[in-house]
């Protein structure tokens, strides 16, 4: 990737290396004197925190790979074997199990600091459309992944998330049997799920390095939203970075071991502790954690579209809700375009800051919906935050395109480094 | 500081989520202080023992547990030779031998627990239809489970006034919808302790209960010791990692 002038390194081995295959002089281009600007807080740190995830998911995934056996027949109790016969493998275990629920707690601060501080304006709106795709990717691994343990929750699961493609008109029905394997969730859908829950691992790792490629052409955004005017306003990654990201990235370990070594199954959820019966429907179906406000969207549409007092219907609910969804998800990789004020910081724009606030409100709230039954206030309530949620996006922020005041902003990271402590020094 | 904040408000709504996930009518279960709960927790061997007793005597009519093997009882205190007894005391069908046939032998150390019916369709046409679940993970396949077990067991009483049961139906106040096809399994005296402790229905619950929640996490202890060493470990890591990284900073601040 660099040609042209290259630094000699004094080590022989390594110059002989990198004369051949600069791998070293990209190494430090890219993690060594990489200019970084001076000012980040925590928030900067969930990047690699999210690396650091994937990487750990990887390693153990493939171990439990090693021990798993792909077959309705004996999934359940190769899992179980692993957790009481093979070495230390409750632990592997445990760490994987966890590990995608602290991958997502990752992500999910890591999304929210780029909104926040405005890091998907231009000229980083590829850098985050990646991103979302990344997210898009994990939900799909994630979901196959909470399949192979074929516990009740697992099939149940798999049953319900994969009917939703029924919803697509005239096709939708050809397109399940298609994705089943056969009539009904069984061994083909579960090996087709263990397969490519193994593959998109590995899709994620390319997006990602697209992702952080992307990320090296413009450069990080920072807490003022301000551009790099010059070297004066960045830090070298190293040591400066790579420390900070260390400190960041063991606190975060702390809480993701408490977790798998205290209460490894608070996240789960009992019943995929029940081997999965298709002749038997648990009380209550729900996904894990990490899908609850998207699941709650999915649900919040319970009504037909069409023309109002006919019988002509255009989308029928489930349809809808399925549209919804994708749709919610939509809207976060279009957000550059929606988006065009001219501050990328919410540090300056207090209406889009309040706004923001009030989007992880509803996002939270419909987080809880999602693990209620569909029934009750719940039902109009996951409504109101749904039509809400799209309401951030199409409403809000074309509003505040046009009427929020352009704030002054501070004439470089320096000086305001420089002149408020508090807000820079993290 | 602040990411710590928004991690432990994190953590506390999902905790929020997990638990609110049983449907339908909400029962109380009293709140057992177990001997294995907290991050510190460890099992009682001499209630392990005695529930051992309680699965082999009561429960094992009808629950199987396959996910044991009788090579596990060491965890509970047993030594080498009297697993074998233990073990020794079932008859296994093994096979098949050298001229095709299934045969009978004496139970080894390496068998999982012999499961009381030959097959699950047996385990149902003995019991109305219904197959008594295998108890091997039934503590972490209910929320809450220790504590929903132990009210369970000890749950049984006369149904209240205006409730028709059908035959092979039992009341039990702590069982979602409260009729259920398992008859009281166990009485005051039904097993006696050869550690002298007393025989009532609460004390064989308890304990029957503990070798439940052994036998569903049975690395559990391992687990929580390995657990507060690797968090030392991250404690002083972290630690030392922050003091470093002050130091560079203290450069450019």
């Amino acid at each position: 990737m660099a040609s042209g002038p290259r630094q000699k390194f004094d080590n022989p081995v390594i110059e002989w290396v990198d004369s051949r295959l600069p791998i070293f002089t990209l190494m430090n281009k890219e993690y060594g004197v990489f200019p970084t600007p001076r000012n980040f807080n925590y928030f900067w740190n969930f990047g690699a925190i999210a690396m650091v995830m994937l990487v750990t998911m990887i390693v153990t995934g493939i171990t439990l790979a090693m021990h798993y056996n792909t077959s309705t027949a004996g999934a359940f109790d190769s899992v179980e074997r692993i957790m009481r016969d093979v070495n230390s493998g409750w632990l592997i275990r445990y760490l994987h199990m966890n590990g995608a629920s602290f991958f997502f707690i990752a992500v999910y601060i890591h999304i929210f600091r780029g909104m926040y501080y405005g890091s998907y304006k231009k000229p980083r709106e590829l850098l985050w459309m990646l991103g979302v795709l990344i997210f898009l990717l994990m939900m799909a691994t994630a979901f196959m992944g909470y399949v192979l343990p074929w516990g009740q929750m697992s099939f149940w699961g798999a049953t319900v998330i994969t009917n939703l493609f029924s919803a697509i008109p005239l096709v939708g029905d050809s397109i399940v049997t298609f994705l089943w394997g056969g009539f009904s969730v069984d061994n083909p859908t579960l090996t087709r799920f263990f397969a490519l829950h193994y593959l998109l691992p590995f899709v994620i790792v390319g997006v990602v390095f697209l992702h952080v490629w992307a990320l090296h052409v413009t450069g990080s955004n920072n807490p003022l939203g301000i551009d790099v005017k010059g070297p004066q306003d960045t830090l070298p990654f190293h040591p400066y970075y790579t420390m900070k990201d260390m400190f960041g990235i063991l606190v975060f370990l702390i809480v993701y071991v408490a977790f798998v070594f205290f209460m490894p199954n608070a996240l789960g959820h009992p019943d995929n502790y029940i081997p999965a019966n298709p002749m038997v429907t648990p009380a209550h179906i729900v996904p894990e954690w990490y899908f609850l406000p998207f699941y709650a969207i999915l649900r919040a549409i319970t009504f037909d579209i069409g023309i109002p007092f006919t019988d002509i219907v255009f989308i029928e609910a489930k349809l809808g809700g399925v549209l919804a969804m994708f749709g919610s998800i939509a809207m976060l990789f279009i957000l550059p375009f929606l988006d065009t004020h001219p501050i990328r910081s919410a540090t300056f724009r207090p209406w889009y800051r309040i706004a923001l606030f009030g989007f992880v409100v509803v996002f939270l709230i419909l987080g809880v919906c999602g693990s209620k039954p569909a029934e009750g206030f719940w039902v109009p309530l996951s409504q109101l935050c749904t039509l809400l949620y799209f309401a951030f996006f199409v409403v809000a922020i074309p509003f505040f395109n046009k009427k929020e005041p352009v704030a002054e902003l501070p004439p470089s990271i320096h000086q305001a480094v420089l002149t408020s402590q508090p807000v820079a020094a993290e | 500081m602040r990411t710590k904040i928004l991690a432990a408000a994190l953590l506390l709504s999902m905790v929020g989520f997990s638990s609110a996930h049983a449907a339908g009518e909400h029962i109380e279960y009293p709140d057992v202080k177990w001997s294995f709960e907290g991050p510190f927790g460890t099992f009682d061997r001499a209630a392990l023992q005695r529930g051992f007793q309680v699965y082999k005597q009561v429960c094992s009519a009808c629950h199987g547990m396959k996910k044991v093997h009788y090579r596990n009882l060491s965890a509970l205190g047993y030594n080498e030779d009297e697993i074998k007894t233990i073990a020794a005391e079932y008859q296994i069908t093994d096979g098949p031998n050298d001229e095709g046939d299934m045969f009978d032998r004496p139970g080894r150390p390496s068998d999982r627990f012999k499961s009381p019916y030959p097959n699950d369709n047996a385990g149902k046409f003995a019991n109305n239809g219904a197959l008594p679940p295998d108890l091997s993970l039934m503590i972490k396949a209910r929320k809450d489970g220790a504590d929903y077990v132990h009210a369970l067991l000890t749950g049984y009483e006369t149904p209240p006034e205006g409730e028709e049961l059908l035959n092979g139906q039992h009341w039990n106040k702590y069982f979602a919808g409260h009729k259920i096809a398992m008859a009281a399994p166990l009485a005051d005296g039904a097993v006696s302790y050869e550690d002298g402790t007393e025989g009532t229905v609460e004390q064989y619950a308890l304990d029957v209960t503990h070798f439940l929640a052994w036998a569903a996490e049975p690395e559990m202890e391992k687990r929580k010791q390995t657990g507060i060493k690797v968090i030392l470990f991250l404690v002083v890591f972290a630690g030392l990692m922050y003091a470093v990284k002050r130091k560079i900073w203290s450069k450019v601040h």
